[in-house]
């Protein structure tokens, strides 16, 4: 139950995949100013600023209720700030999901269409945008070969454990061989050994190919394991309080997640958290 | 799988069985104790005799009664159905016409009827039409209620992806819907049954036309009781044939991903 490495040469890889334009460490999406009142009059997010930049793995990490969920669907298109500017690849809303400049979100749940069997859940995304069926069922087969799924395209979500379900949703992230990956606490509902297992996963996929993520959590642990850089916010409304580099060689191992380099970080990240609550 | 299923289908199937045929028969055996005269009680023997003696006249208006209810369910679905699509196309519509279709639910339909008698000559057309007046407000409100019960992950999906409306529609709206609307179906056909059984007792009709609720009434005029109770059984036996029917439609539909047609 592995990621699989993706054949380079499938329909998936090759759908989306233009002449890359964004060159590692142009910035795929940068935040400026950016707040956001809900018309409760909930502050979720103070002014914040933040330049994601091609290849990163960033980790937005804080308090429960800190507003990185808002964050994210900002950064998803969902839903426009109150105040401030987005831009993807340098450019506004509109140009996201031309070549090279895919984005996809896996959310806090599964989020399947309960349907529709496995296949056709990672297809969905294929098909909103009219892929011919043929492409779009290789780049379908791809993606399940990716999370270790391929035996279950026929089964319907419900016939899937919790992890599972997951990784379904992750397919079909992967199947548009997006550019910016957003995360919303992907693994929160998963048991702890689930949710190590999803993470390394991640890393290897992450490592093989050319993928910026957004990833939003609330555990120290996945944080250190999974970034090259994790920004840390204050409580809502959330702003940014530090920024941490993980500095460690990829890909990641369980050997990382016991050594000392990985302590020294979640105790860094531990005590800028526990000042980022009280704040 | 075993005993326990078994075992579980044995008292879904034949327990209610065993309960029925009890009753049946200490039915039979009070009225032949106590000599009860066939035109107060009739015992169920003295049912079915009518039953298959009278088959002529009572097989007709089954077959006009059915008809009727078959085609006003039709419409109400179909009707029902489109309302409800047109309804989830925006709140403004909805809001400005929901309270009509609650309006035409509230009203008896023993009170609407004469009315609509009057206005349709052909009676036939007329029971119908009552018929469609009361059973398509659970279509309206179920479809409804599904269309817009959508998970705002998925609709969060379909609009990062870029959705047309269209797409959303049918890929997202009306698969949400279906649990809904079979839920509707099912109340809808027993409704449209009752719709024409009590539009028929206010309508009176009578010849070629009759249904089983004209039976009934005649056969209460002439102190007829056990062909009375033979049409009874006969509505009954097409309610619960048209309430069978849509549960095995929406175990057909739904089948293998809804959780109502699951643990069955």
């Amino acid at each position: 139950m592995r990621f699989n490495r993706m054949p380079m040469d499938s329909e998936a890889a090759r759908l989306a995949r233009a002449p890359a334009q964004h060159a590692e460490g142009a910035p795929v999406i940068e935040l400026a100013a950016v707040e956001k009142t809900y018309p409760s009059g909930t502050r979720a997010l103070a002014p914040i600023d933040l330049v994601i930049r091609g290849r990163e793995f960033v980790t937005l990490l804080g308090p429960s209720g800190c507003g990185k969920s808002t964050l994210l669907r900002l950064a998803a298109g969902l839903d426009a700030p109150s105040a401030g500017r987005l831009r993807w690849w340098g450019q506004g809303f509109e140009t996201v999901g031309r070549p090279g400049q895919h984005l996809a979100m896996v959310f806090q749940q599964a989020t399947l269409m309960p349907w529709a069997r496995v296949a056709a859940n990672v297809r969905l995304p294929l098909d909103l945008a009219r892929v011919a069926r043929p492409a779009a069922d290789r780049a379908v087969a791809a993606a399940l070969e990716l999370v270790g799924l391929a035996p279950f395209a026929a089964s319907y979500p419900r016939e899937l454990s919790g992890g599972m379900q997951m990784r379904v949703s992750i397919a079909r992230a992967f199947v548009t061989d997006p550019d910016l990956l957003l995360m919303d606490e992907p693994f929160g509902a998963l048991d702890e050994i689930t949710r190590a297992k999803l993470d390394a996963d991640l890393a290897a996929l992450w490592g093989t190919r050319a993928l910026t993520v957004a990833f939003v959590t609330h555990s120290i642990y996945e944080a250190v394991f999974l970034s090259t850089r994790v920004v840390v916010l204050s409580a809502r409304p959330g702003r940014v309080v530090a920024e941490v580099a993980i500095g460690e060689p990829f890909p990641r191992t369980d050997a990382f997640r016991l050594s000392q380099r990985f302590a020294a970080f979640c105790a860094e990240l531990g005590g800028l958290l526990a000042s980022a609550a009280e704040t | 799988m075993a005993p326990e299923s078994s075992r579980a289908s044995l008292a879904r199937y034949a327990a209610p069985v065993i309960i029925g045929v009890a009753v049946l028969a200490l039915w039979q055996a009070l009225v032949v104790a106590y000599d009860v005269p066939k035109y107060i009680v009739p015992s169920p023997l003295a049912v079915a005799q009518t039953l298959v003696a009278d088959w002529a006249l009572l097989g007709r208006s089954l077959a006009v009664t059915l008809r009727m209810t078959l085609i006003a369910f039709a419409v109400a679905v179909v009707l029902g159905t489109l309302i409800a699509f047109v309804f989830v196309q925006s709140r403004w519509l909805e809001a400005s016409l929901f309270p009509y279709a609650v309006l035409l639910q509230v009203t008896p339909i023993v009170a609407i009827a004469p009315l609509v008698i009057i206005w349709v000559e052909n009676v036939e057309v007329a029971l119908t039409i009552c018929a469609v007046i009361v059973a398509i407000f659970p279509i309206i409100s179920n479809t409804t209620l599904g269309l817009r019960a959508v998970d705002p992950g998925l609709a969060d999906l379909f609009r990062m992806h870029r959705a047309s409306r269209l797409q959303t529609l049918v890929r997202l709206r009306v698969p949400s819907a279906a649990p809904y609307f079979f839920g509707g179906l099912r109340i809808s056909s027993g409704l449209a049954l009752i719709g024409v059984v009590v539009a028929e007792f206010v309508a009176g009709t009578g010849g070629h036309a009759a249904g089983l609720a004209y039976q009934i009434l005649l056969a209460g005029f002439q102190l007829n009781i056990p062909r009375l109770f033979a049409a009874l059984v006969l509505i009954t036996l097409t309610g619960v044939a048209l309430f069978l029917a849509m549960v095995w439609l929406a175990r057909l539909a739904l089948g293998r991903w809804h959780e109502s047609e699951l643990t069955r």
